[in-house]
């Protein structure tokens, strides 16, 4: 009767627990560590520090290591290692520490590790506005480094899908073997929500695959799949990683018939799992359906939450507009919003930069709809009757 | 078994990068008896390197091998030892790659005191890209980027490795290959951050620009320019320019950092575990 008692009281606790109010970049860091995180390596960065510093405090009470590290190109450097050590881990940053870690996230894409770099949206280029928000990073976050890549960003819209973005983040790049991106921005970053945490079982942790058979006959890069086995450093499958063109083995090549495989299946694996990656909100009718859509408003992060009171805001005035909110934004997911923006006559896109995902957006619309921008690079968050306005006038 | 250098090496990467007459062989052999010395198995191991010529050696070796980004090799390693600290984790960079883009990470390493032993290429210049001049090329040697002659001061690797705080540093040369292969021995033992500078020769790009070009003169060189650090006690700046001074620079009982870390670990559970009993919630913060 007694252990009943104790678990029931456990699993009210537990359920209390769940219930919190968090800030953005706590909830990321929990997410981490709900996600199996193990390691951090980081550097001070405004407005992304407080990830660090709650996992400072967090990841030595669960047997986890945290370390900051020199520089930004250490702290990428260094969760690469973790990686490879069969360690998850993370790093998080803001602009210009993002374009630090650049040449090594470049390495982690063609050595194909696992690791998550969170990037909190400032004001730039350069030192820019530490404190304010920005969304100008979204095709750093899909071009920063040099050469073809494959890279997946997400970008999460609320505290709660901030914690949940995190653990699908992890589940991506172990799944992948790709570096995943998290996109957030400073109003996100440093906003306080009451959220839900959902129950463990809702966001079950992927492990990366390890190989199982005899070493001699591992191949960490094997061409006949997308994605190969990765074995940890010390697990008797001695292989070498290196960030030139190598071939099946691991071993640089020279060939160009051995590069061009790989490279083709480096690339390839990304748009052959843009299914399962691709992840976007659709609030509002949808195209063909019985309330065809006149206006389609495309937004991501914090700006999405202003489009989405100014798409709600419409629609009570009988307006047809609907908004397309991509969660992951790359893989860009043009197929989804080719399909929604069929037959509008007029897109809206407000964006915390200067055209970026514009841009993206124009590439998979209709000729003759109108592309309507609302942007804003001064630090103040695009309000509701900005994108209201766009879509009414 | 008797010790064969085959045991350790992977002969479908070879024939290797380096030109006829250059040093890094030398090096590497030498790291290699130290490894078997030790009795590590090769599942244990890992190396980790950076860019240039001595940080191919990586690929060359039969155990976990990371040929990471260029001057980054220490960072990476850093995050390797962390996360699985029962590995045995060797840096092999260069004087370009540790010293001039990797400095940094040089001496953060030494200053915390991370486990990790690095040998240190130092052939006195960039050889890959074709001989320009590094922060450990002597002053008025000439350089692909230094034509006139090298006007800049280079570093005193070991005195900066031991004034960043490493536990061992020692320097030899490949003349010296027996002493070398102690010194990386004796690094191999330590815990916390150990260096091992190996003064190595490039007849290639150094030595024809240095009146230098056949190999063997490096050697001679080393043999009769080199100078054990207790003779060099005993001399004058201006007797020993131009000298390589040889010997253990460093060698202090210093507890490393996965041992600091895994004690903090420790303490941060047990309060954690404290709290928990009070009847406070699990995740009552500590400190704020």
């Amino acid at each position: 009767m007694k252990a009943a008692t104790t678990s029931e009281t456990a699993e009210r606790e537990a359920r209390r627990n769940r219930i919190r109010l968090m800030q953005g970049n706590e909830a990321c860091a929990e997410g981490a560590l709900a996600a199996g995180c193990r390691f951090f390596a980081g550097y001070p960065i405004t407005p992304s520090s407080e990830i660090g510093e709650y996992l400072a405090l967090h990841l030595p009470r669960v047997g986890g290591n945290f370390i900051q590290m020199e520089d930004e190109i250490a702290s990428m450097a260094a969760i690469i290692g973790a990686s490879l050590a069969g360690v998850k881990s993370m790093t998080a940053t803001s602009g210009p520490g993002f374009s630090l870690k650049q040449e090594n996230l470049g390495f982690a894409c063609i050595a194909e590790i696992p690791c998550v770099v969170v990037n909190v949206m400032r004001g730039g280029p350069s030192t820019g506005l530490p404190t304010g928000p920005s969304q100008g990073d979204f095709m750093q976050a899909r071009w920063g480094t040099h050469g073809d890549h494959p890279i997946v960003v997400l970008a999460p819209y609320s505290v709660r899908e901030v914690f949940t973005e995190t653990i699908r983040a992890f589940n991506l790049s172990e799944s992948f073997r790709t570096p995943v991106i998290l996109l957030m921005d400073e109003v996100l970053a440093h906003m306080r929500e009451k959220v839900i945490l959902p129950e463990p079982a809702e966001c079950p942790a992927v492990d990366r695959l390890r190989p199982t058979g005899p070493p001699e006959a591992y191949l960490p890069y094997a061409s006949d799949r997308d994605v190969s086995p990765l074995a940890p450093f010390g697990s008797g499958y001695r292989f070498h990683v290196t960030g030139l063109y190598h071939d099946e083995t691991g071993f640089p090549t020279g060939s160009p018939a051995k590069i061009r495989q790989q490279m083709e299946r480096l690339m390839g694996k990304m748009e052959r799992g843009a299914g399962q990656i691709q992840r976007f909100e659709l609030t509002g009718a949808v195209s063909g359906g019985s309330d065809p859509v006149d206006t389609l408003v495309v937004a991501y992060g914090s700006t999405a939450r202003a489009a989405k009171h100014a798409v709600g805001e419409a629609r009570q005035s009988k307006r047809s507009v609907a908004l397309f909110r991509p969660v992951t934004l790359w893989p860009f997911p043009e197929a989804a919003i080719r399909q929604v923006s069929g037959s509008v006559r007029r897109v809206v896109v407000p964006e915390m930069s200067l055209g970026q995902l514009a841009g993206e957006v124009q590439k998979c619309i209709p000729p003759k709809a109108e592309l309507r921008r609302v942007n804003r690079v001064d630090g103040i968050p695009i309000a509701p009757e900005e994108i209201l306005d766009a879509i009414v006038a | 078994m008797a010790f064969q250098y085959e045991t350790y090496i992977r002969p479908s990467t070879f024939p290797h990068i380096w030109c006829p007459g250059c040093g890094n062989g030398i090096v590497v052999k030498a790291l290699v008896r130290a490894i078997d010395r030790m009795g590590w198995s090769k599942d244990e191991v890992v190396v980790v390197s950076g860019i240039g010529c001595s940080s191919r050696t990586s690929g060359y070796l039969d155990f976990n091998t990371l040929h990471t980004t260029h001057g980054r090799a220490i960072a990476f390693a850093t995050g390797i030892k962390m996360a699985n600290p029962a590995l045995k984790v060797i840096v092999v960079t260069g004087d370009g790659d540790a010293l001039a883009i990797g400095g940094n990470h040089l001496i953060h390493a030494a200053r915390r005191n991370m486990d990790l032993t690095v040998i240190l290429f130092n052939n006195e210049i960039y050889a890959m890209t074709g001989g320009q001049y590094s922060p450990a090329t002597p002053e008025e040697k000439m350089a692909s980027t230094a034509p006139y002659g090298q006007i800049e001061p280079p570093f005193d690797i070991v005195r900066l490795a031991e004034g960043a705080g490493a536990t061992f540093v020692a320097r030899s040369t490949v003349f010296h290959a027996v002493q070398l292969e102690n010194y990386i021995f004796k690094a191999l033992n330590r815990s916390g951050f150990s260096l091992i500078e190996a003064v190595t020769n490039c007849p290639t790009v150094y030595g024809r620009r240095n009146r230098m070009p056949i190999p063997a003169s490096f050697h001679a060189y080393y043999k009769k320019n080199s100078v054990p650090l207790e003779k060099a006690a005993k001399m004058s700046a201006e007797e020993l320019t131009g000298k390589i001074v040889t010997g253990i620079f460093a060698d202090v009982d210093k507890i490393g950092f996965i041992e600091r870390y895994s004690r903090m670990s420790e303490r941060a559970q047990a309060v954690r575990k404290k709290r928990y009993i009070k009847g406070s919630s699990p995740k009552g913060e500590v400190g704020n």
